[in-house]
């Protein structure tokens, strides 16, 4: 999203300060919720926020390929898989205390949250380096089949590893640690998540702003003006999508973290889904879109998903209806148009 | 590893592609005509299925099950494009998906609300269970060439109602130029709601066709789906052709890949790890394919503007 | 004799059985307009796709200051100097007029890998953007969006955009059409002025405008370049009454 110009446009302030608003509501309503639960002793309220949280940041993630590059990956899961598999996996080997691979190098597994998370950053920067040098080639409706394929080849792929469960996935015994803070407790936990959306946030922010942020807004509006300008659009667009593949490969790491479990659900198809509605509900391109689109899903599929089991049957005619006649998700709705300068 | 094996290990992956052909044929052609990307194919495929297994279970025919699964889903397809897809076709790609898979999200929780979670089962009508004899196979069952020849017969009609009928004509001339038959004065809102029932059939005939075979449950027309996209991806979108080749390929790759790889790694490993690598590789063998495909041909094997 | 700055040699492109380009060659020297024309379907598009990168040539080869560019990117030739603006307006709608033009500054400049430091607080990148829309005649119009300015304009800022990579030659696509006699007038005036900086490659259905600006004219019939010389030699000529004025008139 690019902020408000130096010029004034008195016409259209009150509603870039209306979105700004709604940004702070939602975050202050998102920290206060658990800090007053977690006072009362419900920690199932702090858990249901970590998970909003985390879902927002996966949000975030996909939102920065959709919103900012045009790139509608429906493939997102395959990173929010590998997160959490990383974490999964070196949990594993630090528990067992086996090694990882022994050969060439011998590595271990690690129960320190920050080597997992650089981990599996990294990994999922590799793995969207991949799928992005061939999805990349191609555009529009062919894009979202192939990045759908290739998070369904990586779906199958832990399936089919016993090694780390198959079918079953792999729990994790012990919440893995970070230094001082203590990762067990829930409220604890919650602030972490809270703190690295925020940061995923204003990276995001920070890199739409920036020279490169310029390139891939074109990349998404105009590629042909791009070019034209002299900037080859693929690896402006290959660098946004392992940009926003790492962002949600941290939220995996951190929701395998919140559950004590991975498994192949992380990487089915209806999770990249999720992940888009979260996107689309909040808003395509609002920055603070996806907390909104993530809260809505949690809440709709706790609180309708306690009076009926069929809660998915609502949430598809909720869908629906934001698709139909609700273009700008409910961002659009409270605060209007999305700006640009 | 014998001939033998090889040979009906062969059938199987044709049959298996086929069925999937008739799931990428409907998807194609809606992709070619409306420009649309639709995620509740699935769905339709389901319907039939389930719409066969009722009738069935009410009339004890299987016959009637089959003709009632596909017009089943041919009327959930004309339903749903009425009320919803024809307000997508002037829409990005994003909300095309998106509204497509509130689509899945309403059929399978819909379907279950009415049918439950536990799968149905069909039974193979008498005519075509049992066995048969071919060179080479000593017992291949009957009801997998009954699916293979189906599906034949499908490409087969479907090829003439394309080339040689007025609304094979009309559906041609959609694909090329929608102003151009909109001045022709063809109600391009009929033709597409009866495309999109075609496709809606022919993918409620593979799910009722498939649906006896194994077991009729919601969501068993997801994994088909998306093998459907990697066919059209390979295929080249729009195109039949590429849909019936790219279908044939994936099914034989597949099928043979799952098979043959483990045994073929024995001869390097272990049994033990020949199996456990033989299953992960195989399950990926044919999104590599399709990689590979596409760093040769973006655009996929039969697109016109290759 | 001068060297050219762009060189097409023996261009030839076919799609299917249709041949689009002909064996044409042309170049264009320092300081000339050269002006580009023939009647709807001479495949003058799908020529300047193939200068410009968007179309890979059958065979031939196309050379911008001496360096064979035959085989690199849009971008890539882009920034080695060849500006260009388009038939149909190519820019990005949604921002405005200085946000288009600071992408090609910053691309002039080097390197969009640069993720930290905020554009809109970039004082030199906006204003060297601005002075470009200046230049063009946009001034006091830099941050309107593109969507909300007129069709005239944003020619204009599509030309402040290629002049901001600052090119060696410039290859400007029908820039008169949908503008108004004042708008065509202006532009005429304009680019009188820039082709004392860089020569021009103009393709222009806009045949006063042509005779008045171009020194030379190449006439493109059925894909290959029929005649080409000064305006008098064209205007004189009965094969290109023939082949095109003919039809147009």
């Amino acid at each position: 999203m690019q902020q408000t110009d130096t010029a004034p446009k008195p016409v259209t302030m009150p509603k870039l300060n209306r979105e700004a608003m709604v940004n702070f509501t939602v975050m202050a309503i998102l920290l206060a919720l658990p800090l007053w639960a977690s006072s009362i002793g419900e920690d199932y309220y702090v858990n249901l926020a970590s998970l909003i949280t985390i879902f927002a940041i996966a949000g975030v993630g996909l939102n920065f390929a959709i919103g900012q590059g045009g790139m509608v990956s429906f493939g997102h899961a395959a990173f929010f898989g590998i997160g959490g598999y990383t974490t999964g996996i070196a949990a594993f080997h630090s528990f067992e205390e086996t090694l990882f691979m022994a050969m060439p190098f011998a590595v271990s597994g690690t129960n320190q949250m920050l080597i997992i998370w650089i981990v599996a950053m990294v990994l999922c920067g590799i793995a969207a380096l991949a799928i992005g040098a061939i999805s990349l080639r191609t555009e529009g409706v062919y894009f979202i089949m192939i990045t759908l394929a290739f998070a369904q080849m990586i779906y199958y792929f832990a399936i089919s590893w016993p090694t780390y469960g198959g079918e079953d996935g792999l729990s994790i015994y012990l919440r893995n640690e970070l230094p001082v803070v203590d990762a067990e407790n829930a409220l604890t936990f919650f602030l972490i998540c809270f703190i690295l959306l925020l940061s995923a946030i204003f990276v995001s922010a920070r890199l739409s702003g920036s020279r490169f942020g310029a390139a891939l807004g074109t990349a998404r509006m105009n590629e042909t003006r791009l070019a034209t300008s002299g900037i080859d659009p693929f690896p402006i667009k290959l660098t946004g999508f392992v940009i926003s593949a790492m962002i949600t490969g941290l939220a995996g790491a951190l929701f395998a973290e919140l559950n004590g479990f991975v498994g192949p659900s992380m990487l089915s198809w209806h999770r990249s889904g999720e992940i888009m509605v979260f996107v689309i509900l909040g808003g395509v391109g609002r920055l603070y879109g996806p907390v909104i689109g993530a809260a809505l899903f949690v809440l709709l599929e706790t609180y309708i998903g306690e009076w009926t089991q069929h809660w998915q049957l609502l949430l598809g005619l909720a869908l629906l209806g934001v698709v139909l006649f609700a273009r700008g998700g409910v961002m659009g709705m409270i605060a209007g148009r999305a700006r640009h300068d | 590893m014998t001939a033998a094996l090889i040979f009906e290990q062969i059938l199987n992956g044709l049959q298996f592609g086929l069925t999937l052909f008739l799931m990428a044929a409907g998807l194609t052609l809606v992709f070619g005509v409306m420009g649309l990307i639709n995620l509740a194919h699935g769905s339709l495929y389901m319907v039939g299925a389930f719409c066969c297994a009722w009738i069935t279970q009410q009339t004890g025919s299987f016959w009637l099950g089959l003709g009632g699964g596909v017009l089943g889903a041919a009327a959930a397809g004309a339903l749903i494009e009425m009320l919803v897809i024809r307000r997508l076709y002037d829409r990005d790609h994003l909300d095309q998906v998106l509204a497509t898979f509130a689509l899945i999200l309403i059929f399978s929780e819909g379907t279950r609300m009415v049918f439950g979670s536990m799968p149905l089962y069909l039974n193979i009508p008498e005519a075509l269970s049992g066995t048969v004899a071919l060179p080479g196979v000593e017992a291949y069952p009957i009801y997998r060439l009954f699916i293979i020849l189906a599906a034949l017969a499908v490409a087969v009609l479907l090829y003439l109602l394309i080339s040689k009928t007025r609304l094979g004509m009309r559906i041609r001339a959609g694909e090329s130029d929608r102003e151009m038959i909109a001045a022709l004065g063809v109600d391009i809102k009929t033709l597409y709601t009866i495309v999109f029932a075609l496709g809606a059939a022919i993918a409620g005939l593979s799910g009722t066709l498939v649906g006896a075979l194994r077991s009729v449950q919601v969501g068993m027309g997801e994994p088909v789906l998306i093998l459907a996209f990697v066919v059209i991806v390979i295929g080249g979108i729009g195109s039949i052709k590429g849909a019936l080749i790219g279908s044939i390929l994936i099914g034989l790759v597949d099928t043979l890949g799952r098979i043959f790889l483990p045994i073929i790694l024995k001869v390097f490993m272990e049994n033990a790890s020949a199996n456990s690598i033989g299953a992960a590789l195989s399950s990926m063998l044919i999104y590599l394919m399709m990689a590979g495909i596409l760093a040769v041909k973006p655009k996929g094997l039969f697109n016109a503007a290759n | 004799m001068t060297k050219p700055v762009l060189e097409v040699k023996g261009l030839h492109k076919s799609f299917g059985a249709l041949q689009a380009t002909k064996n044409v060659s042309l170049d264009l020297k320092p300081n000339e307009i050269h002006a580009l024309i023939g009647p709807n379907g001479a495949g003058k598009s799908t020529l300047i796709g193939q200068i410009a990168g968007w179309i890979t040539p059958d065979s031939g080869s196309v050379y911008l200051d001496g360096e064979e560019v035959t085989n690199e990117t849009v971008a890539s030739r882009s920034r080695k100097g060849l500006g260009r603006s388009f038939q149909i307006s190519s820019l990005a709608m949604e921002v405005s007029a200085r946000r288009n033009v600071m992408l090609s500054v910053q691309a002039s400049e080097g390197s969009s890998f640069r993720f930290w430091k905020q554009t809109k607080s970039d004082q030199d990148l906006r204003e060297t953007a601005g002075n470009w829309l200046k230049k063009v005649g946009l001034g006091g119009r830099e941050d309107i969006a593109v969507s909300e300015l007129s069709h005239g304009e944003r020619r204009q800022v599509e030309v402040a955009c290629a002049l901001a990579l600052k090119p060696k030659a410039l290859l400007l696509d029908e820039p008169m059409a949908g503008l108004g006699p004042t708008g065509s007038i202006q532009l005429t005036e304009f680019l009188e002025e820039i082709r004392l900086e860089i020569p021009i490659l103009l393709i222009e259905h806009d045949m006063d405008a042509v005779f008045r600006l171009a020194d030379r004219i190449t006439v493109l019939v059925g894909g290959a370049a029929i005649l080409s010389g000064s305006v008098e030699a064209i205007r004189a000529s009965a094969l290109v009454r023939e082949a095109y004025l003919g039809e147009e008139a």
